[in-house]
């Protein structure tokens, strides 16, 4: 189904983007901050909904690519310096992030996507920790003390216009005639490969292109933020973007956009929420899988055989 | 000599390795997925043993033999319970769900129980130290220096695989874990109790896993909510080493692991890539061995 004027959509989209970050100056400065999270989280959110809901291949180390990107993206930000003009190169630190995100994604994913299911998981929890573990151990990043004083470039425009661009090149991507191969490997990887696709080349694409995506939140991540510790990407921050693609129904790409939104706002307004944020993350996660398989904001009546 | 004192130092760590990894192995025999909240209920021993110590120790006096075995028999049962439980109340209902489903669900039960532990209402997330259960010695044999608690862990493990071994070559309900491990359908029609079956086999990795964190806690210095992560973690590399399902490659796995960590760790070049060791074998294993060192390649019936 290629989505009627998706272009239009797209273009409305970037247009509302950029026209709402023209008047910026005018909003609070905190809720700006919370509005450019949730884009971030958007970013996260459907390219992490790509690997582990369109293809099926659950991931957990999301927030490695992200760190890869955002570390690198800001490092060449930190080494222009404060350079006239230096923000002209604000999309292209961007651009470096994500493709060093997804290059660290082929070499992850060519290995471990041989794998499936429990395997999978696992491999990939332990690859995301070995990300950090590096970073960590880098001094040219600032080791375990972290990267600071990153320019802040990140703007609202940046963010929701990077996030709409995300949510349309991947629904494409889906719902191309390539992008079935997906569907198929999720639904059936045996029937899949009998019909002539390669699953292992369309596996890694996912991997691939859900890094790339990543790296572009990192980047945009460590401009807005302006400071990156390694401890800020641990398998926790990798279990939030998960448990946004659970609520939001695996492979939904709507209900993953309100899941993010959802839970980027939900500590922010509820104070007393920080303390039990991940314990009622854990008790949303068992209960949806008993009761809710396909999301929270699932239609129960149209199941949808899953394997 | 050296290398000998290592390979003891190894051996101890690997039996616990070993216990933890039993409990992996088993629950993957019986049911096919991976229990990610396994380690969990490590830690729930070891915590389990930190509030019941000083109460028996009053009992039976302070650190009396006869204590530490009682010590180690409540973590036991009551990770034992605990472990039912948690088949009973979050895998049970998705036994015919697809796994992915299965496997999230362990994922949030391995959370669930971490973040719970670590809130201050519960244990808080700072380390606690954890009680002495019998007077620490160290023997002099020529120039090794071995720790009772080495041998106190050595000795243990060699039991509990004696009674595994026991338990399941020669009871009725090892049997019944057999069948329903090589074929649950068939099993079931052979009037084989699928579900009691599964839940003795949760009870009785639980209570692996119980023992093992009190063995574990023993030798570290302090215990906090994530203590189980690492062991936990390394104990499931070792049962995938051995060949996951397979009961005697688990223990296995768990003394290979154990000794190659320590040799490691003793090694100048390598003690700062310890924790990368377990990750890189899992990687390796999983690329070139994937049934393990003990299992058999099975084949993909379409």
């Amino acid at each position: 189904m290629p989505l009627p004027g998706a272009k239009r959509w797209l273009l409305l989209g970037i247009a509302l983007a950029v026209l709402v970050s023209c008047f910026s100056a005018q909003f609070n400065r905190y809720y700006l901050g919370v509005a450019v999270d949730v884009g971030i989280a958007i970013i996260l959110a459907t390219s992490l909904n790509l690997i582990n809901g369109h293809t099926g291949q659950f991931s957990l180390g999301h927030a490695g690519f992200m760190a890869v990107g955002g570390y690198f993206s800001a490092w060449i930000s930190l080494k222009i310096g404060p350079v006239d003009h230096a923000s002209w190169y604000f999309p292209l630190s961007l651009l470096a992030g994500g493709l060093v995100a997804s290059l660290v994604g082929l070499m992850v994913g060519v290995p471990s996507l041989r794998l499936k299911g429990d395997y999978l998981a696992i491999v990939t929890l332990g690859f995301g920790e070995i990300i950090r573990v590096v970073v960590q151990n880098t001094e040219a990043v600032g080791a375990a003390s972290g990267l600071k004083d990153i320019p802040k470039y990140t703007t609202l425009g940046w963010a929701f216009g990077l996030a709409v661009v995300t949510v349309y090149v991947i629904s494409s991507l889906v719902n191309s005639t390539y992008g079935r191969g997906f569907i198929a490997v999720h639904d059936d990887e045996i029937a899949a490969e009998s019909n002539g696709i390669d699953t292992t080349r369309t596996k890694v694409t996912a991997f691939v292109t859900g890094a790339f995506f990543a790296g572009i939140a990192g980047g945009l991540y460590a401009h807005h933020k302006q400071f990156l510790s390694p401890t800020g990407f641990d398998w926790v921050k990798s279990i939030d973007i998960v448990v946004m693609v659970i609520l939001g129904g695996m492979g939904r790409t709507a209900g993953v956009i309100a899941a993010a939104v959802l839970l980027t706002l939900m500590p922010e307004f509820l104070r007393d929420f920080a303390e039990y944020r991940m314990i009622i993350y854990a008790l949303l996660i068992i209960l949806l899988m008993l009761l809710r398989p396909a999301g929270l904001f699932s239609i129960p009546l149209k199941r949808r055989p899953t394997t | 000599m050296h290398f000998l004192q290592q390979a003891i130092n190894g051996l101890g760590l690997g039996a616990i390795y070993a216990l933890i990894a039993l409990g992996y192995t088993m629950v993957y025999g019986v049911l096919r997925f991976i229990n990610f909240a396994h380690s969990d209920v490590l830690m729930l021993g070891a915590f389990t043993g930190l509030y019941a110590a000083p109460r028996i120790g009053k009992l039976c006096g302070p650190e009396s033999v006869t204590g530490a075995i009682l010590v180690f028999i409540v973590a036991a049962a009551v990770c034992a319970a605990i472990g039912m439980t948690i088949e009973r109340l979050a895998y049970r209902p998705l036994r015919n769900r697809p796994k992915l489903t299965v496997l999230i669900t362990a994922i949030g039960v391995s959370l669930l129980i971490e973040f719970t532990g670590q809130n201050e209402k519960f244990f808080g997330s700072a380390p606690q130290a954890f009680p002495k259960l019998l007077p620490e010695k160290s023997m002099q044999m020529g120039s090794l220096l071995v720790s009772s608690n080495d041998v106190l862990t050595i000795a243990v493990t060699i039991i509990l695989l004696i009674a595994m071994w026991f338990i399941v070559q020669k009871t009725r309900m090892g049997t019944a874990m057999r069948a329903v491990s090589f074929n649950q359908q068939a099993a079931a029609l052979m009037g084989v109790p699928v579900d009691r079956v599964i839940s003795f086999t949760f009870g009785l990795g639980s209570a692996l896993a119980a023992i093992a964190g009190i063995l574990y806690s023993m030798k570290a210095p302090s215990i906090e909510p994530l203590m189980g992560v690492q062991p936990g973690l390394r104990a499931f590399v070792a049962a995938v080493l051995g060949g996951i399902g397979n009961l005697p490659g688990a223990v296995l796995g768990g003394v290979l692991l154990g000794l190659l960590e320590t040799f490691a760790g003793g090694n100048e070049y390598l003690s700062t890539y310890r924790d990368a060791i377990a990750f890189g074998i899992l990687i390796l294993i999983l690329l070139f061995k994937p049934a393990g060192l003990l299992g058999r390649a099975t084949i993909e019936k379409v």
